[in-house]
C-alpha cells in the first residue's frame, strides 16, 4: 500500500463537493493516472464492474476518433474539399458521377464527434473523481462500495441520474444537437447555391449577419418590415385575446345573467375543434369565392364579378388574421380567467361599491390589476407562443400576399413564418438559421426580464 | 323612495337584456364557423364553394366515401396511422415528462437550479430551427427510406424533446406534501420506492392530463409530419391528409369529404379537451398561485 502524506482536513469533506482540481492534486499516483487510463483506481481497489466499464468506454472511444473521429474533425474544419464530379467513363462510353465530399454530412459528423469528445472528457472527470472517492475510503478505513451498492445508489442517492438519463438523451438527440448545428450553419454558405452533395459550402463567418442587417440589402429591407409585424402581431394578438376574453368571462360571470353555463359551453364547443380544423374552415370560409363573398354578391353589395381581398390585400390581412385569432383565442382566456376572476375577494368590490364607484371604475381599479398581478406569466407565455405563431399565419394566408421588395417573405409573414419559408421551400438554410437566432435573441431577452421576476419562479416552494 | 328602487329595476332589466342580446350574438359569431363545418360535411351536392351556407341537400355519403374510396386518398389508413403514431408518442412522453418533473421537483442536487435555466433557454428556439437538422440525422441513419420507419421518425421527433414541457406537472408535483415522503424515508423506503409507490399513485390527475396531451398532439401537429412524411400519402397523419384534400388537385372533388373528416376527428378530439379543461385552467391558475 502506497503511504502519502494524507491530508487531514479534506478526507471528511463529502464526495460530492471535491471538484476534479482537488481530486487531481490530492490523489495519489493511481488516481492521478486514472485521468490517463480511466478506471484504474477503481480496478486497483477491487471495484471491477465500475473500472473496468470506465476502461472499455475509452477504448471505444478511441477506436472510435482512430476510425472515424479525426476524419470527421479534419473535415467539420475544412467543410469538405472535393467537389462531386462528372467524369467521361472511356470504356461504358458514359458519363459518371465521382462522390465528392458532403459539407452536410461533414458538419453533422463533426457535431456529433465533438459531442462524443466532450462526453469523453466528462467520463475522465468522472474517472479521476470516482478514483478519489475509493482512495479517500481506504484510507478512511471504510469500506470499499461493491457494484451492487452502486447499482442500489441509483435508485436512492442518485435517483436522479436514472430518472433523467433517457429523457435528457431524447433532449440531446432531438433538441440540443440539432439547435447546434443549426447555429453553426448561420456562419456558412449553405443557401440555394451551395447545395450538398453536388456543391460544397464553407465557412464565411459572419456575413450572413452583415447581410442581414446592411442597409438597403434586399434582406434588411425584408427583415425590418417582418419583424415590425411580427411585434405589432404578437401586440394585438396577445391583448386583444387577452382583454376581450376577460371581459366575455366578467360578462358571463356578472350577476344579473343568466344560463352562465350555457354561454360558457357554446364559447368552449369552439375551442374543442381542433385549431387546424377552425383555421382551414375560416380560411374557406373567406376565400375569394367562399360563402361570404358569394352572399355579398347575392345581396348585391357586391357586383357579380367583385369580391372582397380578405387575403390577398395587405392591410385586410394583417386585420382579418387579427380577428380570426381573436376567434380563436378568445374562449381559451375566458377559459382560464373564469377561474381567477371568481377568487376575487367580494368584500372588494362592496368596498368600492360602498365609496360609489362604477362599473367602470371597479373594472380598471381591482378587477384589472388583479387579474394582471395573477396572470403575467400566463401573459409572457403567450405573447412568446405568438411570436413563434405559426399555425394561424400559415394556415390562414401562408405569408401572402406576395411582395416583389421581399426577400421570398409576403406581407403577412412573421419571422417564424419566413424562416419555414426560407428552409423548407427555398433551401436558404444560412439565413434561416440567422433568423432563428435572431427570434432566440428577442425572445430570451424578454422572458429572462420578465420570468425570473415572478413569484412562481423565485418561490417554488412555498407550497411543499 | 318607491319610485327610486322601480327605476333602478328598469335600469337593471335594460343593462341585464342588452347583455343577453349581446352574449347571443357573440353566441351566434362563435358557434357559426362550427354549424358551417357540420353541415358541409353532410352537403349532398360536389364542388366546392358554393354561395349559400344551408346545403340543398343532405346525404351521409361524404362519411361513407371516406373510408369506402381508398384509391389516391386513403382516410382510415391515416386515421390508423396517426393512432399508432399518438399511442407510442403518449407513453414515451409521458414517461419522459413525468420523469423530468419527478426530479427537479422532488430531488435536490448540485445540478438541478442550471438544469431548469438551461430548459428554460431550449424552450425559447422556434421548434422547427432544429427541424432541418433532426431531418438530416433521420436522414443520416436511414429513418427516411421506407414508410413505416417514416412513422418511427415521427414517434421519436414528437416524445424526443418532450421532456422539456414539464413545467406543470412539476407545478403539481411541487403541491404535494414532503411530510408524506419523509414519513415514508424513516419507516426505510428508498426514493426509487416513493416515487413509485407514493408520488405515482398520488398523481393519478396530472399523469392522466400528459398522456392525453401528448396523445392529441400528432392528430393535430402539421409542421413536422409534413417535413419528415414529405410526399408519401400512404404515411400520411390525418392532419396533413386532410390538409391535402383542400389541395387544387383534389379540392373540387374532396371538399366535403374533407368536411366529414374534420367531424369525425373533432369529436374525439372535443371530447378529450373537455375531459381535460379541468386540469387545463387548473394548471394554469395552479402554477402562477405564488
Amino acid at each position: 500500500m502506497i503511504h502519502k502524506k494524507q491530508n487531514k482536513s479534506n478526507v471528511n469533506a463529502a464526495f460530492h463537493d471535491i471538484d476534479f482540481k482537488t481530486a487531481f492534486i490530492l490523489g495519489d499516483g493511481y488516481t492521478k493516472l486514472s485521468a490517463i487510463i480511466f478506471g484504474l483506481g477503481n480496478l486497483f481497489h477491487k471495484q471491477i464492474f465500475r473500472g473496468l466499464l470506465m476502461l472499455s468506454l475509452e477504448i471505444v472511444y478511441i477506436y472510435y476518433m482512430i476510425s472515424f473521429g479525426l476524419e470527421a474533425i479534419k473535415n467539420f474544419i475544412t467543410l469538405g474539399t472535393n467537389v462531386q464530379e462528372e467524369v467521361f467513363n472511356e470504356t461504358k462510353q458514359i458519363y459518371e458521377y465521382i462522390t465528392g465530399d458532403n459539407s452536410m454530412l461533414c458538419l453533422l459528423y463533426g457535431v456529433i464527434t465533438v459531442f462524443i469528445t466532450l462526453s469523453f472528457f466528462l467520463l475522465l472527470i468522472t474517472s479521476v473523481k470516482s478514483a478519489y472517492e475509493t482512495q479517500n475510503s481506504v484510507e478512511q478505513g471504510k469500506l470499499v462500495s461493491s457494484f451492487k451498492d452502486d447499482l442500489n445508489s441509483l435508485f436512492e442517492k442518485n435517483l436522479h441520474k436514472t430518472l433523467l438519463f433517457l429523457p435528457s438523451m431524447g433532449i440531446l438527440c432531438f433538441t440540443i444537437i440539432p439547435l447546434v448545428f443549426m447555429i453553426l450553419i448561420a456562419f456558412t454558405s449553405y443557401d440555394k447555391n451551395h447545395q450538398p452533395p453536388g456543391n460544397l459550402f464553407d465557412w464565411i463567418g459572419l456575413d450572413n449577419f452583415i447581410a442581414m442587417f446592411q442597409k438597403n440589402g434586399v434582406l434588411a429591407n425584408t427583415f425590418w418590415p417582418v419583424l415590425g409585424w411580427t411585434i405589432i402581431w404578437a401586440i394585438f394578438a396577445t391583448f386583444t385575446c387577452y382583454i376581450l376574453g376577460m371581459l366575455l368571462a366578467i360578462l358571463i360571470n356578472r350577476k344579473g345573467t343568466r344560463l352562465k353555463i350555457f354561454w360558457r359551453f357554446l364559447f368552449i364547443m369552439s375551442i374543442a375543434v381542433p385549431q387546424f380544423v377552425s383555421l382551414l374552415t375560416m380560411k374557406t370560409i373567406f376565400n375569394t369565392n367562399g360563402p361570404v363573398n358569394a352572399i355579398l354578391r347575392i345581396i348585391g353589395i357586391l357586383g357579380p364579378t367583385e369580391s372582397i381581398p380578405f387575403f390577398t390585400d395587405p392591410t385586410l390581412a394583417k386585420v382579418m388574421i387579427i380577428c380570426i385569432n381573436i376567434w380563436i383565442g378568445v374562449p381559451f382566456t375566458m377559459l382560464t380567467t373564469t377561474g381567477i376572476l371568481q377568487n376575487i375577494p367580494k368584500d372588494l368590490y362592496e368596498a368600492a361599491k360602498m365609496d360609489g364607484a362604477n362599473t367602470f371604475v371597479t373594472f380598471f381599479k381591482i378587477t384589472l390589476p388583479y387579474m394582471l398581478f395573477i396572470t403575467t406569466p400566463t401573459l409572457i407565455t403567450a405573447f412568446v407562443g405568438n411570436i413563434n405563431n405559426f399555425n394561424v399565419i400559415y394556415l390562414l394566408s401562408g405569408g401572402g400576399p406576395e411582395s416583389l421588395e421581399y426577400y421570398y417573405a409576403g406581407k403577412t409573414d412573421l419571422l417564424v413564418t419566413w424562416l419555414y419559408k426560407l428552409t423548407i421551400t427555398n433551401k436558404d438554410y444560412n439565413i434561416g438559421a440567422v433568423i432563428g437566432i435572431i427570434v432566440f435573441i428577442i425572445l430570451a431577452a424578454l422572458s429572462l426580464l420578465t420570468y425570473r421576476h415572478t413569484g412562481s419562479y423565485k418561490d417554488e416552494e412555498a407550497f411543499q | 323612495m318607491k319610485r327610486k328602487t322601480r327605476s333602478m329595476k328598469t335600469k337593471q332589466f335594460i343593462a341585464n337584456s342588452i347583455v343577453h342580446v349581446f352574449l347571443s350574438v357573440l353566441g351566434f359569431v362563435w358557434v357559426l364557423p362550427v354549424f358551417f363545418v357540420i353541415l358541409t360535411s353532410f352537403r349532398e351536392e360536389g364542388g366546392a364553394y358554393k354561395s349559400y351556407i344551408i346545403p340543398r341537400g343532405y346525404t351521409l355519403n361524404n362519411y361513407k366515401k371516406l373510408f369506402e374510396q381508398t384509391s389516391s386518398l386513403n382516410y382510415s389508413r391515416w386515421f390508423i396511422n396517426t393512432l399508432f403514431v399518438a399511442i407510442c408518442t403518449c407513453l414515451l412522453s409521458a414517461f419522459f415528462v413525468l420523469s423530468i418533473a419527478y426530479v427537479m421537483s422532488r430531488l435536490r442536487f448540485k445540478l438541478r437550479k442550471r438544469l431548469l435555466n438551461v430548459a428554460m433557454i431550449l424552450g425559447m428556439f422556434p421548434g422547427f430551427m432544429s427541424m432541418i437538422a433532426v431531418y438530416y440525422i433521420l436522414k443520416g441513419f436511414g429513418f427516411l427510406e421506407a414508410g413505416p420507419l417514416k412513422l418511427v421518425a415521427l414517434i421519436m421527433v414528437y416524445s424526443g424533446g418532450a421532456g422539456l414541457v414539464f413545467y406543470v406537472a412539476k407545478g403539481f408535483f411541487d403541491t404535494i406534501p414532503k411530510t408524506i415522503d419523509e414519513a415514508a424515508f424513516i419507516d426505510g423506503a428508498t426514493k426509487w420506492d416513493v416515487f413509485l409507490k407514493i408520488t405515482i399513485p398520488l398523481s393519478k390527475p396530472i399523469i392522466v392530463i400528459t398522456l392525453l396531451q401528448s396523445f392529441m398532439g400528432p392528430w393535430v401537429d402539421y409542421i413536422f409530419a409534413k417535413v419528415i412524411l414529405g410526399q408519401d400519402r400512404k404515411y400520411y397523419t390525418i392532419a396533413i391528409g386532410l390538409w391535402s384534400m383542400l389541395e387544387k388537385e383534389f379540392i373540387e372533388y374532396y371538399y366535403t369529404q374533407f368536411f366529414a373528416g374534420c367531424v369525425l376527428i373533432s369529436i374525439p378530439i372535443a371530447i378529450i379537451f373537455l375531459v381535460t379543461q379541468r386540469f387545463y385552467v387548473e394548471g394554469v391558475s395552479g402554477a402562477v398561485k405564488g
